[in-house]
């Protein structure tokens, strides 16, 4: 469920985290602390980040999180059901390996961003660099602008939507993961090919571009899927070449 | 008197009847050979290696008297919980699907009971192994299958696996015989497709970046676990040099003999160093730094006996893990199953085809006819007993050398039989005071 973090931010209920002041692992162990507790602070804003990395990693609590400016590493890292809002750019490996909730990056985001994810709904308004949803394991990646090469590589499951261009081998060694570009595609990897775009497709997609707060940016019938060919599913020295 | 005439038939060297057959076996098939277990082939080891022992120069402990410390602490360099064990002898990691349910049980039963730990692998942390193991290690793999924040939090210790001494720069190999439900659903993929994980991780390049990456994990678990990094026996001076400025706390070298579920034999016979080759370069590392015992070394790869566990102490480990030897205690390769074995082709001891999933043992396998037949606790009790030979052994000799705790024993206790060995161990040669490569000691 994304919540309207910028318009929950009243200045009653945010609990303002000054991580130049206090650190890192005072940040994720305040905000580890309020799994599973009654607690009415729930709304959190971190500022002076200063690129930090690893921040606001491993939380499993309905949290609303504004992380304010551009962060390091691993922001949102394995992720549960928290929404992470980064209000500037994401370094590398943004939302890895997320479980449930939702990460929104508000920039662009760098290398791996939502790596083996694993649930919930990375949103990129900005740009991704390459290995975009490398490895996702049922995650959803809505990205606004275009994509880096070797994007989903061996992407085993979920939804990678683009609403721009994606780069060189795309969705190499793909297992059952889901493409949808907008813009052109500069190469498929092994075993990716084109697919039809069935209507159930197009239902799916439509979710996708509203829970990715695309919707009205991008229409269903403007995208191409992409997915296996699955010939690679099983060795043949025939496909050699393509390993 | 004609067979005087003739040369008599003469095979090559270099194309012997095994080469030959396995071009043969490669022109008719057209795929390289896959097959589990690690280096087959003659290599310098422990075996070229003896204790000096004591007599006048040292002299010894009592056999049944006195006391022989064997208990062995790991992440005490930054872990809030670091791990203490009874036995520096540990179960190396191996997956939950090149190894079946029962198996997994009975490393974790056979460990615990010995006052070890065990390791998941390549296919996230089942029920039976973290039910019954006191100690369990959660490897980070590049697949990352499975990979989840609870059992990060739930694992004792956090293994971050770069890569294994069976095939170091290759990833994991699961063949669709062994993709069985269970198994496609741990780790997110269709049934029966031949599964080749990544052999580099998803997120991070290099040492900078797995610095960064052990911040993630120690962050996520608020600094509480022991964070381990693994490497396959490359270049083990730098990789343990580089494992530690990126955070570990603990350091796995595993040498060529270290076993593998599946991959190709030429990588496991032709990448890699031995073990024996690993152990002093990882140390000297660990040295260099300044923290030989703060950040604590692990080796693995053919480790067999406490003969074994305690020369690998004396070059400097601070604990062993085995893999291979663990199976064999639980039953694998055993040769009551020799009939068996027979009709796989294969004899007892030779059997190394575990990717196929037909193990007569149970073992290696996810059919559940076949892994039915393996009983946890009686393979656990089996782990225990071996666990706990290889510490009395190890023990005896610690104490023929004169040391009250395993961790005592040191290069200087040892020599070696052989000029490849003394050279790879830094250790004399038996009867002299010559390590090659070094030049002569002044005595």
């Amino acid at each position: 469920m994304l919540h309207a973090t910028a318009n929950r931010l009243d200045a009653e209920s945010v609990q303002t985290f000054d991580l130049a002041a206090r650190g890192l692992r005072a940040l994720n162990e305040t905000l580890h602390a309020l799994k599973g507790q009654p607690t009415n602070q729930t709304v959190w804003e971190i500022v002076n980040t200063k690129g930090a990395h690893a921040i606001a990693v491993g939380l499993d609590a309905p949290l609303d999180v504004t992380v304010r400016g551009t962060t390091g590493y691993y922001c949102g890292g394995m992720n549960k059901q928290a929404t992470i809002r980064i209000d500037g750019s994401a370094g590398p490996g943004v939302a890895e390996n997320m479980m449930s909730g939702t990460v929104i990056v508000e920039g662009d985001a760098s290398q791996y961003a939502g790596a083996t994810g694993r649930g919930g709904l990375l949103v990129i308004k900005g740009n991704a660099s390459s290995r975009c949803g490398i490895s996702m394991k049922g995650i959803d990646i809505v990205v606004h602008g275009s994509i880096g090469h070797m994007s989903a590589f061996m992407a085993q499951s979920g939804n990678l939507v683009v609403l721009g261009d994606a780069g060189d081998s795309l969705g190499d060694s793909l297992y059952e993961a889901r493409l949808f570009v907008r813009g052109s595609v500069k190469s498929l990897g092994a075993d990716c090919v084109e697919k039809e775009m069935r209507p159930e497709h197009h239902a799916l997609l439509e979710d996708l571009l509203r829970r990715g707060l695309a919707e009205g940016k991008a229409d269903p019938s403007q995208f191409r899927r992409y997915g296996s060919a699955r010939r690679l599913y099983t060795f043949h020295v025939d496909n050699a070449s393509s390993y | 008197m004609t067979e005087f005439l003739r040369t008599p038939p003469k095979q090559s060297a270099t194309f012997s009847n095994d080469q030959n057959a396995e071009i043969r076996r490669a022109a008719a098939t057209g795929i390289y050979d896959i097959r589990g277990g690690g280096s087959k082939r003659k290599l310098p080891h422990f075996d070229d290696l003896l204790f000096l022992g004591a007599s006048i120069s040292r002299y010894p402990l009592e056999g049944y008297r006195e006391k022989c410390a064997t208990d062995v602490w790991l992440g005490t360099r930054h872990a809030k919980q670091p791990i203490h064990l009874d036995i520096p002898v540990t179960i190396a990691g191996m997956s939950f699907g090149s190894l079946s349910g029962p198996a997994k049980e009975a490393l974790g039963r056979g460990a615990s009971e010995a006052g070890t730990s065990t390791t998941t692998g390549d296919g996230g942390m089942t029920e039976e192994e973290r039910g019954h193991s006191r100690t369990l290690v959660y490897q980070v793999l590049p697949s990352r299958y499975g990979m989840n924040p609870d059992d990060l939090r739930r694992a004792d210790a956090i293994e971050v696996v770069v890569g294994q001494g069976a095939k170091p720069g290759g990833g994991g190999m699961l063949l669709g015989q062994k993709i069985s439900d269970r198994v496609a659903e741990m780790r997110n993929l269709p049934k029966g497709i031949d599964q080749r994980s990544a052999c580099r991780h998803p997120d991070w390049t290099g040492p900078d970046d797995l610095e960064i990456k052990i911040l993630e994990i120690r962050e996520i678990t608020d600094w509480q676990k022991p964070i381990y990094v693994k490497v396959g026996g490359a270049r083990p001076y730098y990789d343990t040099a580089l494992a530690v400025k990126a955070g570990a706390d603990v350091v796995v070298v595993d040498g060529m003999q270290g076993g593998t579920a599946a991959t190709q034999d030429v990588f496991i016979e032709h990448v890699g160093q031995p073990t024996l080759a690993c152990i002093p370069q990882a140390v000297k590392a660990l040295q260099d730094l300044g923290l030989h015992r703060e950040v604590q070394l692990i080796v693995s790869g053919g480790i067999r006996s406490g003969a074994d566990v305690a020369k690998a102490l004396a070059l400097g480990a601070d604990a062993v893990a085995i893999g291979t030897a663990a199976l064999v205690a639980l039953g694998d390769n055993d040769p009551s199953l020799e009939a068996e074995y027979r009709r796989l082709g294969t004899t007892a001891g030779a059997y190394d085809d575990w990717h196929e999933g037909r193990d007569p043992a149970g073992i290696t396998t996810q059919d559940p006819e076949l892994f039915g037949r393996f009983d946890p606790v009686l393979g656990g009790r089996r782990l225990k007993n071996y666990l706990r030979v290889m510490t009395l052994e190890a023990q005896t000799i610690a104490r023929a050398c004169g040391k009250s705790h395993l961790h005592n024993l040191e290069p200087e206790d040892l020599c070696a039989l052989t000029i490849e060995a003394a050279a790879m161990a830094g250790v004399p040669l038996a009867g002299t005071s010559w390590i090659p490569g070094r030049g002569a000691a002044p005595y």
